[in-house]
């Protein structure tokens, strides 16, 4: 017999908890793996019954998501010359021909924009608040740092209307910044408060040895704390992403034409010749991937956690 | 290489003080202990010198310039933290080199690279150089924290219990590896610890603090023989000075309330008999703990003593310490 540690767990055991998280993953996995699938289906299969697990994959779902199309008649198709490419044999097979561009790919790049933008905005400035607040004696400290979650307490978009009233008198409507502002403004609340608790957990005697090393306390600041607070950072970041990748009410009331994003696009697409589904999720699936890459790359950041092994407490 | 002097400096958290009109001047080259219990201010005193506090009151100046509204970079003084604080995401070798790529000294590389071998090697760190800080055992980050003191020439270092992590040996060979090291840059060393052994070997003067002030400041030598209370006295000698009633024998001079004996303040063989309570056989020094009157004392006696728990054995005082109601010296 072989000696039991009391720490590591029985293999019996690992097996039981390895089979726990697979039966969860694929739980959890399976809606998102639906909608890759449907992306790659045809209409008809996408909507058959039941439903059809193995199908014939076609793009024919991007093909739509990407293009406008025009129905034509009979005689007109027979006078074009053979499909020059993949998209256009698609389309032809519904006697349609490729009219451009949808919109898509505009709508994908503003949310790119917008989220990554506001993402950025509200961890710079909340890195920089939660630094003060933790570090300086700053007056009304506890106020102020209520004051600022309290912004929080209210749905965002119960304040829509005055917002929308606003953003139209400062021309802020449908614009790039307008919504970068905004997005910032809903998610330093959060940032702020995530990163004082990260940035509390630093001891300050970092700070101090880089003060003493010659360095200058902006110069502590970037090249000690910074570096120690890229977990926190990176958890922020992910946050912000998170909220304003995704959201929608703003979206809808505020963009239109210029400025909108992904999300209130996606929907109309259903309303462009029937119910295209295979289009629509094609537009889920490629709306889903920015914020997993984004996850994904800072995941060892996530994983890493805080080292404080190298002072002594 | 800077003489230090603080002037009547003060300085409290909310309610309490931590340091209290403290004078202190440490000439240039000197190497300063500072000795006191813990949350008697020595610690409060560094950072002070360091510009990591500001004083409530009074000055310090650094070679004679006033430094009181410096940054600690201006300062140019290096510290050893008593947490190590090593900056956890470099390695060793990036830890070291890191004062010396401060805006203020820009050193070049090739210069980083030789002093940090120098230092890592005095240090015997240079095994563990591309090791990441947090992968190292107590004794060697408090070995990187001291190395990234002296990789530098700053116009002080100070020094918060430097060695108090390490294990005995490396503890005796770094003290005297320290010492040197001081003697040979010439460099004023403000050091702070409780252990008596690193005071007497090392200090050229002793401080000693009592709930933020400074009570008195010596050589060694003057600090355990002629201290100015029963406190001071207590300090410094191990075993400790013995405090009793003074008229436990015969001899004391009016006023006096507290004999202070230390071990070798003991004769035995004649005098007062004593119970011996416990014999204590360190192998280099053997100690006898007696009870006289009820009152315990701790003395030394000879390595090989035959005397076993419950023996009596005489004793009377010899050149004792006296000391006053209020605990100050008399004579």
């Amino acid at each position: 017999m072989s000696a039991v540690s009391i720490t590591e767990p029985t293999s019996r055991a690992k097996w039981v908890a390895g089979s726990l998280v697979c039966l969860y993953a694929a739980i959890t996995l399976l809606p998102l793996l639906w909608i890759f699938a449907t992306g790659f289906k045809s209409p008809a299969d996408a909507i058959s019954y039941p439903p059809k697990v193995f199908f014939d994959p076609t793009v024919e779902g991007y093909v739509n998501l990407f293009t406008t199309r025009t129905r034509l008649s009979p005689e007109a198709l027979a006078e074009l010359p053979p499909p020059a490419n993949l998209a256009e044999e698609i389309v032809r097979k519904y006697d349609m021909v490729i009219a451009g561009p949808s919109r898509f790919g505009e709508r994908f790049l503003n949310s790119v924009i917008i989220g990554f933008g506001s993402t950025f905005l509200s961890t710079f400035l909340g890195v920089l608040a939660a630094y003060a607040f933790s570090r300086f004696k700053v007056p009304l400290k506890d106020d102020l740092l209520f004051f600022i979650l309290s912004t929080r307490m209210m749905p965002p978009i119960a304040v829509a209307i005055p917002i929308f009233l606003m953003y139209r008198t400062l021309g802020l409507s449908d614009t790039h910044l307008g919504m970068i502002l905004l997005y910032t403004a809903v998610n330093i609340s959060l940032a702020v408060w995530l990163l004082k608790g990260f940035i509390d957990e630093i001891p300050r005697e970092y700070e101090e040895a880089a003060l003493i090393d010659g360095y200058t306390r902006f110069q502590a600041f970037r090249k000690v704390v910074l570096p120690q607070a890229a977990t926190g950072i990176a958890s922020t970041a992910i946050f912000c992403l998170i909220f304003a990748w995704n959201e929608y009410a703003f979206a809808v009331l505020l963009t239109s034409g210029v400025a909108q994003t992904a999300p209130p696009f996606i929907p109309t697409i259903i309303g462009v010749g029937g119910q295209d589904w295979p289009a629509v999720a094609a537009g889920a699936t490629l709306f889903l991937l920015p914020v997993m890459v984004f996850t994904v790359a800072l995941r060892k950041h996530l994983l890493r956690g805080i080292t404080f092994g190298a002072v002594r407490k | 290489m800077a003489e230090i002097s603080l002037e009547g400096v003060s300085k409290a958290f909310g309610d309490t003080v931590a340091v209290s009109d403290l004078t202190l001047t440490a000439p240039d080259g000197a190497f300063v202990v500072l000795l006191g219990p813990t949350g008697a201010g020595k610690t409060t005193t560094l950072r002070l010198i360091a510009g990591l506090e500001r004083p409530d009151r009074g000055e310090v100046r650094i070679g004679g310039r006033p430094v009181t509204n410096e940054t600690p970079a201006e300062r140019n003084v290096a510290m050893v933290f008593q947490q190590y604080s090593l900056y956890p995401h470099m390695t060793v070798r990036e830890n070291l080199a890191f004062p010396l790529r401060s805006p203020l000294l820009r050193t070049p590389a090739d210069v980083i690279e030789r002093k940090v071998k120098e230092v890592a090697e005095t240090l015997r760190i240079a095994h563990k150089l591309d090791n990441k800080a947090t992968a190292l055992s107590g004794g060697e980050m408090q070995r990187v924290s001291i190395g990234r003191a002296l990789v530098r020439d700053p116009a002080v270092h100070l020094m918060d219990e430097p060695l108090s992590s390490l294990d005995a040996k490396l503890r005796a060979e770094l003290r005297i590896e320290l010492k040197r090291i001081q003697e040979e840059l010439g460099a004023t060393l403000i050091y702070v610890t409780h252990d008596q052994i690193e005071a007497m070997t090392m200090a050229t003067l002793v401080g000693v603090l009592d709930e933020g002030r400074l009570v008195q400041v010596g050589t060694p030598r003057e600090v355990y023989e002629r201290p100015a209370s029963l406190y001071v006295a207590g300090r410094l000698g191990q075993p400790r000075i013995n405090a009793l009633p003074a008229e436990l024998f015969a001899g004391a001079p009016s006023g006096a309330k507290t004999i202070g004996l230390r071990p070798e303040h003991i004769r035995q063989g004649e005098g007062r008999p004593a119970k011996v309570v416990r014999v204590e056989r360190l192998g280099d020094q053997t100690r006898l703990h007696l009870t006289l009157d009820a009152h315990d004392i701790v003395t030394l006696t000879d390595v090989h003593t035959a005397l076993e728990p419950g023996d009596t054995v005489a004793i009377e005082p010899r050149n004792p310490l006296f000391f006053d109601a209020t605990g100050a010296r008399i004579g």
